[in-house]
C-alpha cells in the first residue's frame, strides 16, 4: 500500500519504514518553535524539569512576535524571558524587534524550515511550512519545553483528505479565498485530527505566497496539518534560502485518503468570512451593505509582499473612506523594507494608512488596532471568533487583501469592482 | 480517577478566544487566567465555578490557538474534568500533556443540562448523570495517553525516560 507525503515524512522521522494512520510515533523534529505568548511556559517547564540545555541550538527558535514591540510592561517581561533564554543557550535562531517577523513568515523567508523537515510549533499556525512539502503543526508550550529537551514529539499519524482544485481562477480570486471555501465546505472541525493535502492544477500554478496562506488556515478546518507536495515552485522559493539539506517527499500514486473533495474554482469568488467562525462563508456577491470601521491587511496568513503588492494597486490614487481606519502590517522587516522600495508605502500612505512594524498584534486583539464595542472590521487574517479583535461585542470579518483594500476605500465590505477602473491583476 | 461535581454547559465549537482572551495572555499566571476564564460567553462563570465543576460541550472544544493558557485557566478555575462532542486537537494533545483530564462522550453531552449532578470514572471511562439517573460509556483513552495521565503529564513521562534511558 502506498503512503501518503504526510505519512513519508512521519515514517521517516520515527524511522519507520511504514506508519498508518491512528498509530502514535516519537518523532525527531527538525525545528521546534515558540513565541512570546508560548515560550514562557515551555521556559519555566524546561528549568522546572532541571534541563540545562537544550537538545540542539540550531534546532530551537524562539520569535516575539505577538505583543512587540512590547506592548505593556507584562509583555516586556514575556519578551524578555524569551531574550535571555536565547543568549542562555545560545540559540542560533532569535531574531530581536529590528530584525524579526511574523514567526510564519520569517521562517520560510530566512529560509530556516525547508521541505521535508519535520517541524512542532508552540502556535497554531505553525501548519503553515505545509506549503513547502513539510510536515507541520501547532503544538502546546509543554510539547515545546519537552523537546527543547528530547529532540523528539509525541504524534498520532493522522488520516488525510486529499482536495483537488480545477478550473480557472476567477479576478480576485487568491488562496485566502480557495482556503475560506474549503472552510466553508467542511465546516471549522470538517479536518479535525486530520492531513489537508492541497492538490491539482490550481495548486500547480499557484504562487508560495497563495500556498503558505492556504497551508496557515488548515487548522481553522481543525486540521492538524496542511500540505502540498513540492514542485518546482517550491524549488524556486528554497534554492537560494537553504543553508542545509532538504528533501522532496511526494505521495505515492495509491496512497490511502479517507475523503476526497473536489472543486471546481470557476464557480468560486472572492470570499467573506462572517462572524463569528471562519465557516461563515459567503461569495462577494452576496454580502450586502455592512459598514465597517477598520481594515487591517497583514497577519501570518496575507502579510507577504504579494499581498502588499495586491493592496497597494488597489489603494493606488484612493483613500480610505471618512471615518475608516486603515492599517497595514508588512510581516516582516524584509516585506517592510521592500515594500517601501517598490513605493508601497507612499500609496498607503496617500491612502491614509498607517504602516505598522511587524507584529501579530491586532488579530489576536493584542494592540496596533484593538476595536472597540459594537465596531467592525474586515480584515485578512485567519479568525473571527467572538472577541478576536478586540470588544466582545466587536465584528471581524475575514477576506484576502484585495477585498480589505477596496472595503477600505468603500467603507463596506466589497470588491475592487465596485471602483471606477479597479485595473488588472497578473497574479495573486 | 474518579470525580464528582456539578455541570456548567457550553455549546458547540468553544475557541480558545472564549476560554481565555487573547488581551489576557500578557501573563501564564494560573489563578489570574482564571479570573477571566470563558468570561466573553459567560461573565459569572470565574465568579461562581467550585472546585470540582465539570464542563459538558459541544463538538470541536477549544478550537483555534494552541494557547496552554487555555487548559490552565480551566484547570486553575476548579474544574476537575471536560466531557466533550468532540475536542480540538492541540486542546486535546495539552489536556493530555498537562494532565488535565478530559473525555469524549457525545451521548452524555445531549442529555446533560446545566447543574447537574455527575461522576466520573476515568479508568472505566464512564459518566454517571445522577440528576437523570443516566449511565454512559465513553471511548477509552489510549494506552500511551493513558501512560501519560499517570506520568503525571509529558513532563513526567520526558523526565522518566531520560532517567531511564541508558
Amino acid at each position: 500500500m502506498g503512503m501518503t507525503i504526510t505519512e513519508k515524512i512521519l515514517a521517516d522521522h520515527a524511522s519507520e519504514r511504514e506508519v498508518e494512520p491512528g498509530q502514535i510515533i516519537n518523532v525527531r523534529i527538525d525545528i521546534a518553535l515558540g513565541n512570546d505568548i508560548t515560550a514562557p511556559i515551555a521556559i519555566s517547564e524546561f528549568k522546572k524539569a532541571g534541563a540545562l540545555k537544550v537538545f540542539n541550538r540550531e534546532k530551537i527558535v524562539l520569535i516575539s512576535d505577538h505583543f512587540v514591540p512590547n506592548k505593556d510592561i507584562k509583555s516586556a517581561n514575556q519578551a524578555k524571558l524569551l531574550r535571555d533564554f536565547a543568549k542562555e543557550q545560545n540559540l542560533t535562531y532569535y531574531y530581536e524587534v529590528g530584525e524579526m517577523g511574523i514567526e510564519h513568515v520569517l521562517l520560510p523567508e530566512k529560509g530556516i524550515v525547508l521541505p521535508g523537515d519535520m517541524v512542532i510549533g508552540a502556535d497554531s499556525h505553525t501548519c503553515t511550512y505545509g506549503a513547502l512539502g513539510a510536515f507541520s503543526t501547532g503544538v502546546g508550550s509543554t510539547d515545546l519545553a519537552a523537546a527543547m529537551i528530547s529532540g523528539e514529539a509525541w504524534l498520532r499519524v493522522p488520516e488525510t483528505i486529499k482536495f483537488v482544485y480545477t478550473g480557472k481562477l476567477n479576478k480576485w480570486v487568491s488562496g485566502k479565498d480557495l482556503i475560506l471555501y474549503t472552510i466553508g465546505d467542511i465546516g471549522v472541525d470538517g479536518a479535525l485530527y486530520k492531513a489537508m493535502e492541497f492538490t491539482g492544477d490550481v495548486i500547480e500554478n499557484l504562487p508560495m505566497a497563495s500556498r503558505f496562506t492556504m497551508a496557515n488556515m488548515a487548522i481553522e478546518a481543525g486540521g492538524k496539518n496542511g500540505i502540498i507536495v513540492p514542485d518546482k515552485t517550491t524549488e524556486e522559493y528554497v534554492t537560494n534560502r537553504a543553508k542545509r539539506e532538504y528533501k522532496f517527499y511526494y505521495s505515492d500514486a495509491d496512497a490511502r485518503y479517507c475523503d476526497l473533495r473536489e472543486y471546481n474554482v470557476s464557480r468560486i469568488e472572492p470570499q467573506v468570512a462572517f462572524p463569528h467562525l471562519p465557516e461563515n462563508v459567503k461569495g462577494i456577491s452576496e454580502v450586502g451593505n455592512i459598514p465597517i470601521d477598520q481594515v487591517v491587511i497583514g497577519s501570518c496568513t496575507n502579510g507577504r509582499l504579494e499581498d502588499m503588492r495586491i493592496a497597494a494597486r488597489i489603494l493606488k490614487g484612493r483613500k480610505a473612506a471618512p471615518y475608516t481606519r486603515l492599517i497595514i502590517i508588512p510581516a516582516t522587516q524584509w516585506v517592510y523594507r521592500q515594500s517601501m522600495k517598490e513605493g508601497l508605502f507612499d500609496i498607503f500612505l496617500d491612502a491614509n494608512a498607517a504602516i505598522s512594524t511587524p507584529t501579530c498584534g491586532p488579530c489576536l486583539g493584542g494592540h496596533m488596532g484593538v476595536l472597540a464595542k459594537g465596531e467592525r472590521a474586515v480584515a485578512t487574517t485567519n479568525r473571527n471568533f467572538v472577541g478576536r479583535m478586540g470588544d466582545p461585542e466587536s465584528e471581524v470579518y475575514l477576506a484576502n487583501p484585495a477585498i480589505a483594500a477596496a472595503s477600505a476605500v468603500l467603507g463596506r465590505i466589497g470588491s475592487p469592482e465596485e471602483l471606477q477602473n479597479p485595473g488588472e491583476i497578473d497574479e495573486v | 480517577m474518579r470525580f464528582k461535581g456539578r455541570v456548567w454547559k457550553f455549546g458547540a465549537d468553544v475557541d480558545t478566544d472564549a476560554i481565555i482572551p487573547a488581551r489576557y495572555l500578557n501573563t501564564s499566571d494560573p489563578d489570574e487566567l482564571a479570573r477571566h476564564c470563558m468570561e466573553d460567553v459567560d461573565l459569572s462563570f470565574a465568579e461562581s465555578v467550585k472546585q470540582g465543576d465539570i464542563i459538558f460541550a459541544g463538538k470541536n472544544f477549544g478550537c483555534g490557538s494552541s494557547r496552554e493558557h487555555a487548559p490552565i485557566a480551566i484547570k486553575a478555575a476548579g474544574i476537575s474534568c471536560v466531557v466533550a462532542k468532540s475536542f480540538a486537537r492541540i486542546f486535546y494533545r495539552n489536556s493530555f500533556n498537562m494532565a488535565l483530564p478530559i473525555m469524549e462522550c457525545p451521548e452524555a453531552v445531549d442529555v446533560t443540562e446545566a447543574e447537574d449532578e455527575v461522576e466520573i470514572d476515568l479508568d472505566r471511562g464512564e459518566i454517571i448523570n445522577h440528576t437523570r439517573h443516566k449511565t454512559f460509556s465513553c471511548q477509552s483513552i489510549p494506552p500511551f495517553m493513558q501512560e501519560l495521565v499517570e506520568s503525571g503529564g509529558l513532563m513526567g513521562y520526558v523526565t522518566k525516560k531520560i532517567i531511564s534511558s541508558p
